[in-house]
């Protein structure tokens, strides 16, 4: 390689990931979660192993869009083929490690003709393409409904858990060690030379090709990165389910995610942890009240109002709330 | 053939509504070079208190304008309220508002009206006239071309043929220049918002008699072909979202009809991928700068 290392100063924004080894909290959230296993009620459990879940996907979009400045609104999609792969390789050979590798491949895949066509994309024109994609899934499950059993969807062949612990356990555990794993690997790669040539893409994409970096290599590099991770995610929400079906991932899923990430701040693993608990406890929230309020319109469609509030209130107090795109604010001061 | 004359016009019908929801995308994208992804939930939520008022008058008439004064009112507000205090900085940021918008407007919709199918009736009969023992063309259809044509020749006379077309044209060229020679710069921006979300609202009224009915999701595919409608244009063209919405209503019927009606949104979907990568630019391109 003959390539030149990129400027020093588009690496200095996070310093303190900088400092601190993935290690350093991979491995003590991951005796805290297997602590937490043994002492949540099974519906607790369950709701932690979600959590895991969801960050597997938004710790994959975030380091995307923040770090590389992509927006895709077709992670929900993504997370289907993971899911559907999953189901069908569960199906037909009952090997859950065979069946999530398989999912995450495929959607690698599928990430990798998605993240060509993006890389020659920006902004609104990606972020119209990936919602296209999105809001294509329940079609596809009905013209091919002979694989994907169309709106039914399928379920998922799943041998029992080992005697000592239940269900909800296990399933903690698979998550959890999914979405650590993914934190884990994403963290490298973020602290390496691939997070580096994404910044440098993402900041400026002249100044990037002639430090040497391939832009439209990095790009969809990235795509495929945080595609594998939203495959890793719906293979483990099909595990969760027990079940797909395009119900389970509708366009209002992809917007959730990416106002997680919004939210958590764009470009931090640690914004992608608060989506992923928002995700969970937001629409648990809005569920008791609706309870409480006995009606049953309230129920879903408060949380979507209050995820709607929050999105455009974070984005309006804090123009920055893209706390990793304050840069160009900056650049461009002074020109109106 | 018969079939395929009957398509034809079916799909031109579709293709008005397209279009006239893609001129909407295109006037925002002019006036502020932002695609308004709450298109789609700002015209489902302008139908439902179309249709409420309908209902509660017994009249589509008053319902029709209720909804097309709301669609004014609501882009304004849209405008005045969240999208002027976005930093455009980053073409991302409109996006991601917009999007939380759509979240905010479905949620409100499902709460108030419910997350089930509503009847929406048509104002004329759907039964197609016969010609020559071939069914083309119904009154409904009629009222389609007619409302779309409207709208296409008084936005053209607006824009090339009124003071106040020239000024929006000006501030969204030169918003500086026009700024010194006291065009009042943001009152056209919200003007522009405020005209962009009543054509939209116009094609969701027209669109929403011929699908299941209405429901606070209605219009995602709709935005999805109108989008695509308005990129094969080249999103900066008028005449190219016109052409565009044809198209995109023909393709999408002739897949309906031919292949099922199942296939029409992936059909949607690769036809936007092949404009994107053949020709992100549009049909309608010219190497030329904007004229307006």
């Amino acid at each position: 390689m003959t390539t030149i290392e990129a400027p020093e100063k588009v690496t200095t924004n996070h310093p303190k990931t900088k400092r601190l080894s993935p290690l350093l909290y991979v491995v003590p959230a991951a005796i805290l979660i297997l602590a937490l296993t043994y002492t949540l009620p099974p519906f607790r459990n369950y709701q932690l192993a979600t959590v895991g879940a969801y960050l597997c996907v938004t710790a994959g979009l975030t380091i995307l869009t923040g770090l590389n400045g992509q927006l895709s609104l077709g992670h929900g999609a993504l997370m289907a083929t993971g899911a559907y792969t999953l189901a069908l390789m569960q199906n037909r050979f009952n090997v859950l490690a065979l069946g999530i590798l398989a999912a995450v491949l495929v959607t690698t895949v599928a990430g990798g003709v998605i993240g060509l066509a993006a890389a020659r994309l920006r902004g609104p024109y990606l972020a119209g393409l990936t919602l296209a994609v999105a809001v294509v899934v329940p079609s596809i499950a009905s013209t091919f409904d002979e694989t994907f059993n169309s709106d039914q969807g399928l379920t998922v062949a799943l041998e029992p858990p080992p005697d000592a612990v239940t269900v909800e356990q296990w399933q903690a555990w698979v998550c959890w060690a999914g979405a650590l794993v993914t934190v884990l690997v994403l963290a490298y790669l973020a602290r390496g030379r691939f997070g580096r040539d994404m910044k440098a893409v993402r900041d400026d994409e002249t100044a990037a090709k002639l430090a040497g970096i391939g832009v439209a290599r990095t790009q969809v590099l990235a795509f495929v990165v945080s595609a594998a991770c939203a495959g890793l995610a719906g293979a483990l929400f099909a595990v969760l389910a027990q079940s797909v079906s395009p119900g389970a991932f509708p366009l209002t899923l992809s917007l959730f995610l990416v106002m997680a990430v919004v939210i958590g701040g764009l470009g931090r693993l640690s914004g992608a942890l608060i989506g992923a608990v928002l995700l969970v406890a937001l629409p648990e929230i809005a569920h008791s009240i609706a309870e409480d309020a006995g009606s049953q319109r309230l129920e879903g469609n408060l949380a979507l109002t209050f995820f709607g509030v929050v999105l455009v209130a974070v984005m309006l107090a804090a123009p920055g709330g893209l706390a990793s795109l304050r840069w160009k604010r900056n650049k461009q001061k002074g020109r109106t | 053939m018969d079939r395929f004359l009957y398509l034809t016009f079916d799909g031109l019908s579709r293709g008005a509504v397209y279009a006239a929801f893609a001129l909407a995308l295109v006037l925002i994208w002019r006036a502020a070079r932002i695609v308004n992804f709450a298109q789609g939930a700002m015209a489902v939520a302008t139908a439902y208190a179309g249709y409420s008022v309908t209902n509660a008058t017994g009249s589509y008439w008053l319902g029709f304008i209720v909804a097309i004064v709301g669609g004014l009112v609501l882009g304004a507000l849209v405008e005045r309220v969240v999208m002027r205090f976005v930093d455009h900085s980053s073409p991302l940021n409109g996006v991601v508002v917009a999007l939380g918008l759509v979240l905010i407007i479905q949620g409100v919709l499902g709460m108030i009206y419910g997350n089930e199918f509503r009847p929406a009736p048509a104002p004329f009969s759907r039964d197609a006239f016969q010609f020559g023992g071939v069914a083309l063309l119904s009154r409904y259809d009629l009222f389609v071309f007619a409302a779309v044509g409207a709208v296409v020749v008084l936005l053209t006379l607006l824009f090339t043929r009124t003071p106040t077309g020239l000024r929006m044209r000006a501030a969204a060229f030169a918003p500086d220049v026009s700024r010194l020679l006291g065009v009042p710069v943001s009152g056209m921006l919200t003007l522009g918002w405020a005209l962009a979300a009543a054509v939209g609202s116009l094609a969701g009224m027209l669109v929403v008699p011929t699908e299941l009915g209405l429901h606070p999701n209605a219009m995602d595919l709709l935005f999805i072909s109108a989008f695509t409608a308005a990129v094969l244009g080249g999103l900066d063209s008028p005449v190219g979202a016109v052409v565009g919405g044809l198209v995109v209503g023909l393709l999408l019927t002739y897949v309906s009809g031919y292949l099922g009606a199942t296939v029409a949104p992936m059909a949607v979907l690769i036809l936007l991928v092949v404009v994107l990568l053949g020709r992100p630019d549009g049909l309608f391109s010219r190497a030329k700068a904007r004229t307006a």
